[in-house]
């Protein structure tokens, strides 16, 4: 098994780096797009 | 709307961070950032580098991200013009041909370790590994990029699949940025998913891969060593150097394809957030899948001592395929699929990246369309890169590696970080940062950006160009300075390959070592008339702007 130390530092430094990951591209998705014209071209045609 | 976004723009906000991200994800976070950790205080690498990604991997980005925008409101797309549009002098146009000479050149060698992965893809589909013990699987690698042997029977192989590789990267390029953003969108959740279920298998061998040719194998151990925390090597510069090296490359920051790829966002458009969803992503990567792939496998199979005694780039080619066969016919062919399509995708992500600033550029400034851009890229990578693949046992690829792909980042990005925090101005900067945002940007990042990332950067500079000898800090501190062979210094000089002539008694060795001096001559003078053409070029679009008017 790993031991106490390795597994903590392990699981705290992974553990941390997948949350702001996953919040960070979250708040990407969710944030609405700006009015256009924006700098994406696939939703030119969505309504506002 | 600008000259480059009425022809080019991106898709989508997640396409273009995918696309970032798969610029900033290559084959090391796979293989460099793990030998780097083991080499550097395992666990407590993670400190300093947590510290270092912090403090100028995100300044780095932010600084690229909001150059590049700026300059593509002027409509410049590569890092010449953009940096000459931060300030008026003209010496900066030609500081930012680094970024586009240093994307030639990696490319022109980066393309042909991408090769190496396609092929192995092929080779693993075909079983060719199966029955083979560890040294044949290690000598299989020696034998593909020998020119004149075959693993295929196709002749020339390597050269084959190089040219093979660099076609698609030029055909995908050909298709402008909707290309590259297309192959991101594939290519990085196929690698996060290969990533995922070798992370998983690494996690979770324990001492299953215990043999009697190998009763120490032990996944747990090469956790244990890549993760327990040793803080005395805290103290250490070398470590603290290390770290801040390994963010400089993996966030592919002081290249030019950050600044090309933001160039094509609106000022109104977020960059602030964009740059860290981008920069977390390659921290994702690196961090937690790429600890927890080579590292536990090998010691899983091998022992922790074997793997202290290899640890290294060409484990990814010349162990990794064996370890594979441990795991039954069937699921190594699927495991070695998985393993090279993963670092296929690290891989052509990073150098599609590559072929856009050139691309940009000569859209800009003399009106080239991406077809024609594409393939004037893939020509000029296939005269740069064909000596690194039938030279590699000369020494061409290191040397391009090194002085392209090492020197030249930091060079650049050094540069790049005085002009944008100290000439352009941290008030201008920081509103250029924070334009459009969707993050609200921590102040005590106007301070970093000014002070901490251009002292970091110049540390990482100044111990690259003088490392003491056997990267001793403390030792040459206390004792005198004495530079080793792989300092910039004595790199430039060939101190090393002159003294090994020294030392050398054999003629037959003597002349293979005068010969690779030759070979490292003549990749510095490849790598130097690059440079040159491309400062020419730039010359010349500077005196077309001033002929049409558009500089004064």
């Amino acid at each position: 098994m790993m031991n106490t130390s390795a597994l903590i530092l392990m699981i705290t430094v992974q553990v941390t780096v997948i949350i702001l990951t996953a919040y960070f591209f979250r708040r990407v998705v969710k944030t609405p797009p700006r009015e256009e014209p924006d700098s994406y071209a696939d939703n030119d045609d969505e309504p506002r | 709307m600008t000259k480059g976004l009425s022809n080019d723009s991106w898709g989508s906000r997640v396409g273009l961070i995918l696309a970032m991200a798969g610029n900033a994800v290559g084959l090391g976070n796979f293989l460099r950032f793990p030998v780097q950790a083991v080499e550097n205080g395992g666990g407590a690498f993670i400190i300093p580098y947590l510290i270092c990604f912090l403090v100028m991997g995100i300044p780095l980005l932010w600084i690229e991200w909001s150059a590049g925008r700026l300059g593509g409101k002027s409509g410049n797309h590569s890092t010449p013009f953009i940096l000459d549009s931060m300030d008026r002098r003209k010496f900066w146009k030609y500081i930012g041909v680094f970024g586009i000479f240093t994307n030639v050149a990696v490319a022109s060698y980066y393309c042909y370790i991408e090769s190496w992965t396609m092929a192995y893809v092929f080779h693993s589909i075909s079983n060719t590994f199966g029955g083979m013990n560890q040294g044949e699987v290690a000598n299989f690698f020696s034998d593909y990029v020998d020119i004149n042997q075959s693993t295929t029977g196709i002749p020339y192989e390597a050269v084959f699949f190089y040219i093979f590789c660099l076609l698609l990267n030029t055909f995908i390029l050909s298709r402008g940025l909707k290309g590259v953003e297309k192959a991101a969108k594939i290519g990085m959740p196929l690698l996060i998913g290969f990533g995922v279920i070798l992370a998983i298998r690494g996690l979770t061998l324990g001492t299953t891969g215990a043999t009697a040719a190998h009763p120490e194998g032990n996944a747990f151990e090469g956790l244990n060593f890549l993760w327990t925390p040793q803080f005395d090597s805290l103290t250490n510069p070398k470590v603290w150097l290390a770290a801040a090296g390994q963010i400089f490359f993996t966030l592919s920051v002081g290249m030019g394809t950050v600044q090309c790829y933001a160039s094509y966002v609106r000022s109104k458009d977020d960059i602030a957030l964009n740059a860290v969803s981008a920069g977390f992503m390659n921290e994702f990567v690196e961090v937690v899948l790429g600890s927890l792939i080579v590292i536990p496998i090998a010691a899983g199979y091998l022992g922790v001592d074997w793997l202290k005694e290899n640890a290294g780039f060409g484990m990814a080619f010349q162990t990794m395929p064996y370890l594979f066969q441990q795991w039954g016919p069937t699921l190594s062919i699927f495991a070695g699929v998985m393993w090279f399509g993963l670092l296929f995708f690290a891989g052509i992500t990073s150098s599609l990246a590559m072929g856009t600033p050139w691309m940009g550029f000569m859209r800009d400034e003399f009106g080239m369309n991406q077809n024609k851009g594409a393939w004037s890229f893939g020509a000029i990578v296939l005269a740069l890169g064909l000596p690194t693949v039938i030279f590699f046992q000369q020494g061409v690829f290191d040397e391009y590696d090194y002085w392209a792909g090492t020197v030249s980042l930091v060079v650049f990005a050094l540069a790049e970080t005085i002009l944008f925090a100290w000439i352009f101005g941290m008030e201008k900067g920081w509103k250029e940062i924070n334009d459009g945002g969707d993050i609200a940007v921590p102040g005590i990042y106007k301070y970093i950006i000014k002070w901490v990332t251009p002292l970091l950067l110049i540390f990482v500079f100044v111990g690259s160009l003088i490392t003491p000898k056997d990267n001793d800090w403390v030792g040459a501190l206390q004792n005198g300075w004495e530079l080793d062979n792989s300092s910039i210094i004595k790199q430039i000089t060939n101190t090393g390959l002159k003294e090994q002539i020294i030392q050398a008694t054999d003629p037959a060795q003597i002349a293979a070592l005068e010969e690779k001096m030759f070979y490292v001559s003549l990749a510095r003078m490849i790598l130097l008339t690059a440079f040159i053409g491309i400062s020419f070029l730039v010359f010349l679009a500077y005196k077309r702007r001033k002929a049409e008017g558009k500089i004064t």
